[in-house]
């Protein structure tokens, strides 16, 4: 072999294990840190992994924010206006967190009460995160109801 | 002025880049003087009418003409007249619109300065810029124009998005879109190169400046971005790997790849093909950060509204762009591509191994980015890829780079002196070794505190060598030329960058409290006394103001107010209060009222925290100080006008005839 042969040969062979390497591990680090998204409906169908953190997107209920006294916890509601699911968070809400609001919750599921690790509800008042209204368009969709009734729905 | 004039300039805008793409390239093709002409007076024009339409957009803001549908969403009588004037880039339609003049503006640098390049090339360049404002403005035109009148005309507009009520706002997108327009020049070199069917190393040494300066910009406009969301958002983050942050990340790390091929194709002739695709892909990822943004197909921190028509037009530009230069790269690169070789031992290698990093990194990024949207493809479920896959991986592959690092510049070309590598590497274990010493003596006891003094030593360690070198070796005068200057200043600011980012992390502590009137929180060697909530009142919000004071060992350090902004709108935003220091940030954000007469508050002690943006503008005045450097001017003589274009195959032989 020639050396130029020989050394992009070995480029060649650098790059090709380089990207192996890479595709490998990204696969294997995407598979272990991903969550999923559920609507409540899912989540009382059992759709959610026991014990394993998953994000909890919907509507939080009118009339269901609970402050603990004192404390930095909070208990509420999110619903998709079918099925509802009491949270619990401990910890400071963001600016945009309000009733009847949009929002995506990331945590677990224990004794029926989703612990909420974080809280996002970062967009304006009129917007709803795609995958929070298509959450809920499916969640329409199981109950066989024309999507432009209920509650909610994209911008 | 009437709004609709700024509609008239954007469609003459239009249509003069239309033209832009087409004469002057086909003036090159058929080696047609006055066709080549036009490239220069329709660049110029095209600029004139965009920066009317924009002029016309901020008067409207400044005069609060709410007739205008964009005006009455984003401004509003009592805002601030800087934020009424920074408003035009705070949302969709005026943001495309800055992008557009900033794309004009680096096209009229490209005319004035670049008028010595050789003229066939010139032309093309101007042609693929033209390409690209033709696909912008059409983009504009049709589905986000921000002209629209607004009927009935409201008494007072709906406010600006109150995040964006912030001197960051002012700086962070013009400056990102510098950088993300500035990869179009050189993506333009590289179109016309393989148009041209010609690549000569001379042409990458032209656009190398260009690269680089974008990049500056990219990093400044990154580091604003940051510094904006931890002050912003209240929760004192400064990088959250949200999918709009991938996106700007994503073409910052190949304008760093590309800088560095561009030194080895201009310097060395080697790595043709591999700066090319640089070339492309820098753009085309700023494209793709583009359309990320602006599509709001991810969840993120920057998606507003949905607009189904807007996505599908930048996915399919994005497509022609890409898929067009992809295609002419494969049918042509093997024509220009070629150059010469180097050892496996050499600074060439080094670099490449640099260049393989970020690219692969690159990857990494891209596909977390777009993996949620894969899944929702493929209807495998609504999935999220957070910081746990980014970080780790991140800081996996960036591990051989920053190992890397000290020896490049200290490597000859072609092939290095192994016994070099040998010396400097066991000078920079030592100095790593004994910045460890001396960090663990101070107090630095955690293995992660420790790792981020070594690391950030072995990185700086590798440019004082190198500054030790040069002062030994060149002769007074030409010890440090702005190039060496500039990679010197930029590989020092990913040292401090290290150290910041690493030790912010291990040396942070971050309490959420609940505070009643009177109490007092230790956070580190800090005590934290909350003296209760005032109200207070600003131009166009109403504020819960917190006081709270903070001693050390008894003595007053500072005393921090806190703000919980209440907007006319009727958004609230949080305005954390922050002492900034260069050693450590104290930075209490108010949360809520949580019943009986107590508050919720965030109180973090953030040591080294700047340096993180500090390694940015480091690496940033590295990008504009190589610029500066006597090997970027400009020589007429270098071209001599027999270098013709050559004729391309599949040219009827009558015109390549008459060209010769």
């Amino acid at each position: 072999m020639n050396p130029v042969r020989k050394r992009r040969l070995i480029i060649t062979l650098l790059i090709l294990g380089a990207v192996a390497v890479a595709a490998g591990l990204s696969v294997f680090a995407l598979q272990k840190n991903m969550t999923y998204l559920y609507s409540p409906t899912e989540v009382d169908a059992d759709k959610a992994p026991e014990g394993h953190p998953f994000r909890l997107g919907g509507i939080v209920k009118e009339g269901s924010v609970h402050r603990v006294p004192g404390t930095l916890t909070t208990d509420f509601v999110i619903t998709d206006r079918f099925q509802s699911i009491p949270v619990t968070y401990t910890g400071i809400l963001p600016d945009l967190f309000r009733v009847g609001q949009s929002t995506i919750t990331t945590g677990s599921m224990k004794d029926g009460k989703f612990i909420a690790k974080q809280v996002l509800a970062k967009h304006d008042a009129t917007y709803m995160p795609p995958q929070v209204a298509q959450a809920i368009a499916k969640a329409k969709e199981e109950h066989r109801i024309p999507p432009n009734a209920g509650h909610g729905g994209s911008q | 002025m009437n709004p609709e004039l700024g509609q008239v300039a954007l469609i003459l805008a239009l249509l003069l880049s239309g033209l832009q793409c087409v004469l002057p390239i086909i003036g090159a093709w058929h080696g047609s003087r006055p066709l080549m002409a036009t490239a220069r007076s329709l660049a110029i024009g095209q600029f004139v009418f965009v920066a009317l339409a924009f002029g016309i957009l901020m008067w409207s803001f400044w005069i609060n003409d709410f007739s205008v549908a964009y005006v009455a969403q984003n401004s509003n009588l009592s805002l601030p007249w800087f934020y009424k004037l920074s408003a035009v880039w705070g949302a969709h339609e005026g943001s495309l619109l800055l992008w557009m003049l900033i794309l004009n503006l680096w096209t009229v640098a490209l005319v004035v300065l670049g008028g010595k390049l050789p003229e066939a090339f010139f032309s093309r360049v101007i042609g693929v810029l033209g390409f690209v404002a033709f696909g912008f403005l059409l983009y504009m035109i049709t589905t986000s124009n921000p002209f629209l009148r607004l009927f009935p005309v409201p008494p007072n507009g709906a406010d600006l998005n109150p995040v964006l009520q912030d001197p960051g706002l002012v700086f962070h997108p013009p400056t990102l879109y510098m950088g993300y327009v500035g990869f179009s020049v050189a993506f333009a070199f590289a179109i016309a190169s393989l148009l041209g069917g010609e690549l000569k190393s001379t042409w990458v040494r032209w656009a190398r400046p260009w690269t680089n300066i974008a990049w500056g910009f990219l990093t400044l406009g990154i580091v604003a971005g940051s510094a904006w969301a931890y002050y912003e958002l209240g929760w004192g983050g400064w990088w959250f790997w949200d999918p709009v942050e991938n996106a700007s990340f994503m073409p910052w790390l190949i304008g760093a790849a590309l800088i560095h091929a561009q030194a080895i194709t201009d310097k060395r002739d080697g790595l043709r093909a591999w700066t090319l695709l640089l070339s492309i892909f820098g753009f085309a990822f700023s494209l793709l950060g583009t359309f990320l943004v602006r599509s709001g197909l991810l969840t993120s921190v920057h998606a507003f509204a949905f607009a189904p028509a807007r996505g599908l037009f930048i996915l399919v530009y994005l497509a022609v762009v890409v898929g067009g230069s992809l295609l002419l790269y494969a049918l042509r690169a093997p024509k220009v591509t070629g150059g010469k070789s180097f050892a496996l031992a050499s600074r060439e290698t080094l670099m490449v191994i640099g260049n393989l990093m970020l690219t692969v990194a690159c990857a990494m990024v891209l596909l977390g980015t777009l993996y949620p949207l894969v899944g929702e493809a493929l209807n495998i479920g609504r999935i999220s890829v957070g910081p746990p896959y980014f970080g780790p991986l991140f800081l996996l592959l960036m591990t051989p780079l920053v190992l890397a690092l000290p020896f490049g510049p200290l490597s000859r070309w072609g092939k290095a002196d192994l016994k070099v590598w040998r010396n400097a590497l066991i000078r920079i274990v030592a100095l790593a070794v004994v910045a460890g010493i001396i960090a663990f003596i101070v107090g630095a006891h955690g293995w992660y505190q420790l790792l981020g003094v070594t690391a950030a030593t072995w990185v700086m360690a590798g440019v004082a060598l190198f500054a030790i070198k040069r002062w030994r070796e060149a002769p007074r005068g030409k010890r440090y030329p702005f190039e060496m200057l500039g990679m010197m200043l930029a590989h020092f600011g990913i040292g401090v960058f290290i150290a910041g980012a690493i030790l912010t992390r291990s040396m942070s502590v971050e309490q959420d409290v609940s505070m009643r009137p009177g109490a007092s929180v230790d956070v580190g060697a800090y005590d934290f006394h909350f003296n209760g909530v005032t109200e207070t009142q600003g131009p166009n919000y109403r504020a819960q103001q917190g006081t709270v004071v903070i001693t050390r060992n008894g003595k007053q350090i500072v005393t921090l107010h806190p703000q919980k902004r209440t907007y006319s709108g009727g958004q609230v935003q949080t305005e954390a209060a922050i002492e900034a220091g260069v050693f450590r940030d104290l930075y209490v954000s108010l949360g809520d009222a949580i019943g009986d007469g107590a508050w919720s508050l965030r109180v973090y002690d953030k040591p080294f925290v700047r340096w993180i943006w500090g390694g940015g503008v480091f690496m940033m005045l590295g990008g504009f100080v190589v610029v500066l450097d006597k090997r970027f001017r400009l020589k007429r003589a270098v071209e001599p006008e027999t270098v013709r274009v050559k004729p391309v195959p599949e040219s009827p032989r009558k015109l390549a005839e008459g060209e010769a």
